[in-house]
């Protein structure tokens, strides 16, 4: 770790030195190429004000609008630890544009991470949280990172991107195993963050989550817990254009975590509401 | 008169393979008052012996809290450990801004070494002349580190650097057994206990001792003046039990490693040398103030 | 520039967007009031946090409490909130590091000034009130808005139920109006147990009309022996 020596930044004024604000970047040297949208080349943290871009030598686009896009994530907690679900459908608009995207990512042994939102910017974060387990394994000492751990963390990411007014798109769910205590929480893509028993992000707030206020304990056993997602998402695919019928769920328990293979659920399309729905409801759609 | 070309900067070796500023740099830690910590399975103890530079001043300090979690015991240049202090307090208070955590002990004192190292491998720059002891108390349990100025560090059961520090390293060494079982106040008199040995003029009083102990459940805590009372005063009524180590116990081999054995004699009789170990009885002027 | 809390419809051009843009701010709702009395402060915050008209949590805190004398509550954006309560946080570590002393209610009350002023330009959307006991030992109320205008109150409400509440205190504590000269005792003679029961009724009647105001109230009882904390149910519709 090598302290990086006071610059006095063209971009940011004399006195003002991030980490990164001493590294070589178009503002302070002339032989790098400006910076595109792609490619930042100040060599910084994501975190910071790219000083070039500041210094007004290029435009920098932020993302004003997802692409590619994922719906809700749905987590709970239950006897023997937490799980999340949420399907694998990666959509470009109203296109199904990626079938099988696994929206649900193993960060460690006690941690799983489930997102929505645009999924590059979800691997952008995977690939972040992959840099902190690698430090982790360095440090040989045999810790990692608590899942409350990782969702502080990542309410930070979140809410600096913000700052930036380049956010990352996502809503994330955190959920892991803390000493025996189940972990829940939630982090949005303007860094609002909580913990709960039961979460839903997206569609799932308003569709799922009025299910888990009713049937959702604490003190669950596995099948009932596993029942109660399976009808939740049932419930998110009827309603959710954007959920596909294939789904994982995501489980951390005392013996690690495991995200499941896809399956689909079983559906019924023949009831009358869904023949004609506003024939009972004047005026809906 | 014979002077060593070799220790003139940081980034030159000596034929025989040895960094003599580093080298001297470890011995600063030794002219410092002496600082002593231990631990038991569920505490670890700091204890340090404060000087004052005149009748007229008060006692300096050199135990400092960096975390809820964890405190740091210093000899030798005092301002150097504060700059430390300062650089471990950040790290500390960052860590819990990201994670809302606690840093792991163990981690901090990789990066102060790191940090300390670099000082030994620069031209420009001058190694830390101060020795850390570092009680911290994570998900690992109660670790106590000495971090040296040479940038290495090590994991300790009980460990007293500073000034004839050999006293209180054989009274720990010949008690550290019954460190492990015992409780909070047992601890801390053994801390006292070891400390005393390294002291041979004048007594531990409320004003000339400081203590830190962190533990399971017990956020790091100073004990200063008044809070010593009762455990000087107990320590007292045990003075039948001999303050352990012949006092006359010179410094000898500080934390006895290979990677940076203290000099012995640099360079047959060089000054250097001479300069080294300070005589016992004077106060060694440039540190501590 | 103006930050719009809802997502526009329409782009700044009028033109329909396909998909919504965004804003870095929401609104999470929240109340909080404080009282302070000769010896004692009273600090209540309600513990719903909505987004529009969803609830997303029911016992969230939006306490920040420093000391056993000392405690900052702020409503608003919950992000923001988090944010400024961590390095109020922080920041109070390192006064006690730099002055070996708990920070003073004026000390932290003008930190957290110049902390929302440091954001004017982008400012932190939170409503906060500074309470606790101050040297004397008498109530200490800070109240502030979202760019550090603060003033030391005897009393004051922040946050989504304000306007519901702040009238009721003014006329229930009967302490004289900071406008009258020359000046009297604005600070209100209430006994502690009647303070806290006004505190109580006025949350339970802001919970009536206020969608974000709800699910339970927090009610720290500063006094002089430490910090004393009280949850009373609200309705959670």
């Amino acid at each position: 770790m090598l302290p990086v020596p006071t610059s006095h930044s063209p971009a940011l004024g004399p006195g003002c030195a991030g980490p990164s604000l001493a590294y070589a970047s178009a503002s302070t040297r002339s032989d790098i190429a400006p910076p595109s949208a792609q490619q930042p080349c100040c060599g910084s943290e994501p975190f910071m004000v790219d000083p070039s871009a500041a210094a007004g030598l290029g435009l920098r686009r932020h993302t004003d609008t997802p692409y590619v896009t994922g719906t809700s994530v749905l987590g709970i907690t239950y006897k023997d630890g937490v799980m999340l679900a949420a399907d694998t459908l990666g959509s470009y608009g109203s296109t199904k544009r990626y079938k099988s995207f696994e929206r649900l990512a193993k960060v460690n042994d006690a941690t799983v991470l489930g997102a929505g939102g645009e999924l590059s910017d979800f691997q952008y974060i995977q690939t972040l949280l992959d840099e902190l387990a690698t430090e982790d394994y360095c440090a040989d000492d045999g810790m990692q990172l608590t899942p409350r751990e990782v969702y502080a963390y990542l309410s930070r990411v979140l809410y600096n991107r913000r700052n930036k007014f380049d956010p990352l798109w996502n809503s994330l769910v955190v959920g892991g195993l803390e000493g025996g205590v189940p972990f829940l929480g939630t982090v949005g893509m303007i860094g609002v963050h909580y913990t709960d028993k039961h979460i839903a992000t997206g569609f799932g707030q308003m569709l799922a989550r009025p299910l888990f206020r009713e049937r959702h304990r604490p003190d669950m056993s596995e099948e009932e817990a596993t029942e109660l997602l399976h009808d939740a998402l049932r419930v998110c695919y009827y309603r959710d254009k954007q959920t596909t019928n294939k789904f994982q769920i995501a489980k951390v328990t005392a013996e690690g975590v495991s995200v499941s293979e896809a399956f689909a659920l079983e559906t019924q399309w023949g009831y009358q509401a869904f023949v004609n729905p506003a024939a009972n409801a004047l005026g809906t759609w | 008169m014979f002077r060593n070309q070799y220790d003139q900067d940081v980034t030159t070796w000596s034929p025989q393979g040895r960094m003599h500023q580093v080298e001297y740099a470890m011995e600063a830690v030794k002219q410092g008052s002496a600082a002593v910590g231990l631990k038991s399975d569920t505490h670890v103890v700091l204890a340090t012996l404060n000087r004052a530079s005149s009748e007229l001043s008060s006692h300096q300090r050199k135990t400092f809290k960096v975390d809820d979690h964890l405190g740091i015991a210093m000899s030798g240049i005092i301002s150097d450990g504060r700059s430390l202090c300062r650089y471990m307090r950040n790290e500390c208070l960052n860590h819990r801004y990201v994670f809302e955590a606690p840093l792991p002990t163990a981690r901090l004192v990789r990066q102060v070494a790191d940090r300390a190292q670099v000082c030994t491998q620069r031209s420009w720059k001058r190694p830390y002349g101060v020795g850390l002891l570092v009680a911290g108390f994570d998900k690992a349990g109660g670790k106590l580190f000495y971090c040296c100025p040479s940038g290495s560090y090590y994991d300790y059961k009980a460990m007293a650097i500073g000034a004839r520090s050999q006293a209180a390293k054989t009274y720990l060494e010949r008690k550290f057994e019954e460190f492990a079982s015992a409780d909070l106040d047992t601890l801390i008199r053994h801390g006292l206990q070891a400390l005393s040995a390294s002291v041979t003029d004048g007594e531990l009083t409320k004003d000339n001792v400081s203590v830190a102990l962190v533990g399971k459940g017990t956020p790091l805590t100073l004990l200063e003046d008044a809070d010593l009372e009762p455990h000087l005063a107990a320590l007292a009524d045990e003075v039948g039990g001999d303050g352990a180590g012949s006092g006359g116990a010179m410094e000898e081999g500080g934390g006895a490693d290979g990677a940076s054995a203290p000099p012995a004699a640099p360079d047959g009789a060089s000054g250097a040398a001479e300069a080294a170990p300070a005589p016992e009885d004077e106060p060694p002027a440039p540190m501590e103030t | 520039m103006a930050y719009q809390m809802a997502t526009p419809a329409h782009s700044a051009h009028g033109a329909p967007r396909a998909h919504p843009s965004w804003s870095p701010y929401d609104n999470n709702g929240g109340t909080c009031v404080a009282v302070a009395g000769q010896d004692y402060c009273v600090v209540a915050a309600s513990t719903r946090m909505s987004t529009g008209f969803s609830i997303l949590k029911r016992d969230s805190s939006l306490f920040l409490q420093l000391s056993d004398q000392l405690v900052i509550v702020t409503a608003g954006f919950q992000a923001d909130s988090r944010t400024l309560h961590k390095t109020l946080q922080t920041r109070y570590v390192q006064y006690q590091f730099a002055h070996r002393r708990p920070m003073s209610v004026g000390a932290m009350a003008q930190l957290l000034g110049n902390t929302l002023y440091y954001k004017r330009f982008f400012p932190y959307y939170t409503f906060n009130l500074c309470a606790g006991l101050d040297a004397e030992g008498k109530g200490a109320v800070y109240t502030y808005d979202a760019v550090g205008s603060h003033e030391r109150v005897g009393f004051s409400c922040q946050g989504s139920g304000k306007d519901l509440i702040q009238p009721v205190l003014d006329n229930q504590l009967k302490a004289a109006s900071p406008l009258v000269l020359p000046p009297e005792e604005w600070m209100t003679s209430l006994p502690l147990a009647e303070a806290v029961d006004l505190v109580k009724d006025a949350f339970v009647s802001a919970g009536e009309r206020d969608i974000y105001t709800g699910d339970a109230v927090e009610i720290l009882i500063i006094t002089k022996e430490g910090t004393r904390k009280e949850v009373i149910p609200l309705k959670k519709d």
